[in-house]
């Protein structure tokens, strides 16, 4: 039962500031928030301000200092001759490449390849879903291209992209896109057909309310909770298959350090020397696992209808 | 007297922190006696279902009870254990719930649905349990007990749906049924059938019956006695006729006065006043599927020929599927006829497309049934209202000049323009939605079930607001309802609809006095609590 519905004699008072708190509090106080965007944040400084946590040209080719386990200290030398004392707090790989300095470095190319294949592809599924959504006849045609494009397993486009251009951020990014874009397509055209249905939307029509200015104003800002959370999944995800295509080599170029490709030249000597699989390893599952526990967090205050605690507002 | 089947003593059930109020439910006590039927009358949020949920063991993890007793020929229920729960209830237990629907498993047949709590409850052989479960689906007065037998429940209408929940209901012969809003989502002729059939059988086995309620018309019909809940408290208690009768309480007073008569109370609209709208053979036929799926057309409305005339109230009644809804929705322009015409001040309006159709819209707006779903949840209730006027070029201060005196015009303090829609209660949403519709200064209101969400007492204060405003404005207001006694109250004169067509029309006093449809005269006559002057009362 409703019970905040009337309470009898008590018509004209109204229930007072919202029983609700504000979106931003309850952000705040969701411990799943809390943590993934703590976490998150860390990553996102310590790769955004890399040159100035004590690492080095994570391209450097360093002979002398070859597979170091972590902790060890040496004697770098640049490429111009000078030379200084470091230590390989994370061990170096077979190149004698200081494996802290890839790995921070290496976050860089994974924070962006998610945070743009995520803005990218909503950018591209809500323009499709709302065409697919408010005009009858476009439904059908972009529906099924949608499906077609959904049937193309991503790790074979890029492939196919990287054989075709060359391999670059953009074509990784280009990519892992594309078939991400159909299922944001699917969800703005579902949210949009029900909201087009509730009855604001339909009064606002009788109100002579202009079909731009309806989407703009009434059905847009009431997708935007599931979309943010969606947004956040596809993050995750991008970033874990931009792994995997580095992994395979279809991804970027290899002088680029990422988390994908030092753990694919780290696996020739992982029996001997765990270290240049395990340390990326922790870090893209670190990542993957903030940026999840933000997207559920995100779910739980922002769109109940899709919370597994099932409380409504 | 023998001991009372149920009795709830002192029961009180505490609500989470952070609710309205700190208990669900405080120093609640009445007992059902076998043979009985007791009313819990109550609005919403009153704690009526909480009660019924308690009693079953149902409650919510999140409600605790914190004191009293519910016993059950004497067995504390709060202290049984969940195994001993499970056995009492549908043997000793049983429930019946609003939605027929959502309470059936659909993927299993009726049949087998019934069977399911004979073979758990009792050691019947299974061609036993099958001339049992039989025999029980003929004692609910269902037609083919065999073929319904067989039935999934999606293959049954709503009332046959309900029958099936009580013959479960009462296969075991429970000493208590327990029914939550059993009739609510049926239609008026269906719920008077089914209060029959409860009153039947609770007299026939001699069942004890609590029944949950907010129809005071329905209470009429069915108790025998009445218990009034207000906030979780109980403020009334006794025989129904007593309290029906002469209510003591100051709540229960407000509550019946709130039910209106079933007789007419505004005169018929005079046959010269000018007619403001007219459809002539209007038609609507719904297509679904298509392409690759299985074409079906669903025709809701058929032939109509209306007359609204400038400043009377016109209501279209009639039961779910009647095309009551789609007829409002054609007149406002919402979806297009499939054929016919409509005339607005004698022009054509059916056809109307850009800059004419707009200004259409300026003349005739609609207020809604769900006053949840009305408002955008997302902007505030003055951008709400302003947003018809600025669509049509007014300026900006103005708009929110005129938003003020509609606040004010609808009782409505003029500060909660910048609060947003769940900040409100139904009525107050209902309010705003009215408003909305007014800004932009139409001519014909069209209202669709304008008041059959919110509760009695709410429901006459919106009655009694447009009332007001159309004697101001001297508005036509075209009025969709199910509910013959709000058609009563407010409406000079009533279409009757059945299956998309006009079935009869005519002035109120006319249409209710002297019906001459046999279809109207079955829904008059299904009209809960039809012999009981409420409104008339204390």
């Amino acid at each position: 039962m409703d019970s905040a519905v009337t309470e009898p004699g008590a018509e004209h008072t109204i229930a007072g500031p919202a029983a609700r708190p504000a979106v931003w509090t309850r952000l705040a106080r969701n411990w799943s928030v809390r943590i993934g965007g703590a976490v998150l944040a860390l990553l996102l400084l310590a790769s955004g301000a890399a040159p100035l946590l004590g690492t080095i040209d994570p391209a450097l080719i360093d002979p002398v200092n070859r597979d170091l386990l972590p902790g060890a200290t040496g004697e770098v030398m640049l490429l111009t001759g000078e030379s200084f004392p470091h230590t390989f707090w994370l061990g170096t790989d077979s190149y004698g490449r200081d494996i802290y300095s890839r790995v921070l470095y290496g976050g860089r190319v994974s924070l962006v390849v998610g945070v743009t294949v995520a803005l990218l592809s909503l950018l591209f599924g809500i323009l499709i879903g709302l065409a697919a959504g408010t005009i009858r006849w476009l439904d059908g045609v972009l529906m099924r291209v949608m499906d077609g494009l959904m049937a193309i397993p991503g790790i074979l486009l890029a492939i196919a992209l990287v054989a075709l251009w060359r391999a670059s951020i953009w074509t990784v990014i280009v990519a892992i896109t594309i078939p991400e874009i159909p299922r944001v397509v699917r969800l703005v055209r579902s949210l949009v057909l029900s909201i087009r249905e509730e009855p604001y939307v339909e009064a606002a029509r009788s109100l002579g309310t202009p079909t731009a200015i309806m989407m703009v104003r009434h059905i847009l800002p009431n997708t935007v909770a599931p979309l943010i959370v969606q947004g956040t999944y596809i993050c995750a995800s991008a970033i874990l298959v931009e792994a995997i295509l580095s992994f395979l080599g279809v991804g970027l170029p290899t002088d680029v350090p990422t988390w994908g490709n030092i753990m694919a030249e780290g696996r020739l000597q992982f029996q001997q020397y765990p270290h240049n699989v395990l340390f990326p390893g922790i870090f893209l599952a670190l990542t993957v696992l903030a940026v999840n526990m933000l997207g559920d967090g995100l779910r739980d205050t922002l769109d109940p209808r899709f919370s597994k605690h099932g409380e409504r507002p | 007297m023998s001991a009372p089947v149920l009795a709830v003593e002192k029961l009180e059930v505490s609500l989470p922190a952070g609710a309205d109020r700190a208990r669900a439910v405080e120093n609640v006590s009445f007992s059902v006696n076998a043979g009985e039927v007791r009313c819990l009358v109550g609005e919403s949020g009153s704690g009526k279902s909480i009660i019924a949920q308690t009693v079953m063991g149902l409650l919510p993890r999140n409600l605790k009870t914190t004191a009293g007793h519910v016993l059950l020929n004497g067995e504390n229920l709060l202290q049984a254990g969940p195994e001993r729960l499970r056995r009492l209830r549908g043997e000793k237990l049983a429930m019946i719930f609003q939605e027929p629907m959502t309470a059936l498993n659909p993927i299993m047949r009726c049949g087998a649905q019934i069977d399911e709590l004979l073979a758990q409850h009792t050691s019947m052989a299974p061609a036993q349990r099958r001339a049992r479960v039989l025999q029980m689906l003929e004692h609910v007065r269902l037609p083919d007990p065999a073929r319904i037998h067989a039935a999934y429940p999606h293959q049954l209408s709503g009332g046959q749906r309900q029958r099936i929940m009580i013959a479960m209901a009462l296969i075991l012969k429970p000493a208590l049924l327990i029914a939550d809003e059993p009739t609510t989502a049926l239609d008026v002729t269906t719920q008077a059938e089914i209060l029959g059939l409860i009153r039947d059988l609770q007299r026939e086995h001699g069942t004890a019956v609590l029944f949950i309620t907010h129809d005071f018309g329905v209470v009429a019909d069915i108790a025998d006695d009445v218990s009034v809940l207000c906030l979780g408290d109980l403020v009334e208690s006794g025989s129904a006729r007593d309290v029906l009768g002469s209510p003591r309480h100051p709540y229960t007073r407000m509550l019946l006065q709130a039910v209106p008569e079933l007789v007419s109370r505004k005169p018929a609209t005079s046959s010269d006043a000018p007619v403001a709208m007219r459809t002539r053979r209007v038609n609507k036929v719904f297509v679904t599927g298509g392409w690759l799926g299985g074409r079906r057309e669903v025709v809701a409305a058929q032939d109509v020929d209306l007359e609204v005339r400038r400043a009377e109230t016109l209501g279209i009644v009639g039961e779910s599927g009647s095309g009551k809804s789609t007829l409002a929705r054609i007149l406002a322009r919402l979806i297009d006829p499939s054929s016919g015409d409509i005339e607005l001040d004698g022009a054509p309006v059916a056809r109307l497309r850009g800059a004419p159709a707009r200004a259409f819209r300026r003349k005739v707006q609609v207020v809604f049934q769900d006053p949840y779903r009305s408002l955008n949840p997302r902007r505030t209730v003055g951008a709400a209202i302003v947003e018809g006027p600025l669509n049509f070029g007014a300026a900006r201060e103005e708009a929110w000049r005129r938003a003020q005196e509609l606040m004010q015009l609808v009782r409505l303090p003029a500060h909660a323009l910048q609060r947003y829609p769940h900040e409100f209660s139904g009525g107050q949403r209902q309010r705003i939605c009215i408003a909305r519709a007014l800004a932009v200064q139409p001519e014909v209101l069209i209202a669709d079930e304008a008041v059959s969400a919110l509760d009695v007492s709410v429901q006459a204060q919106i009655l009694e607001l447009l009332d007001e405003i159309q004697q101001r404005l001297r508005l036509t207001i075209v009025f969709i309802t199910h509910d013959l006694r709000v058609a009563a109250r407010i409406c000079n004169r009533i279409v009757v609809m059945q299956h998309g067509r006009i079935v009869e029309q005519g002035p109120v006093a006319q249409v209710f006095e002297q019906p001459r449809e046999v279809y109207t005269r079955a829904l008059i006559n299904a009209a809960p609590g039809k012999g009981f002057a409420f409104g008339r009362t204390a």
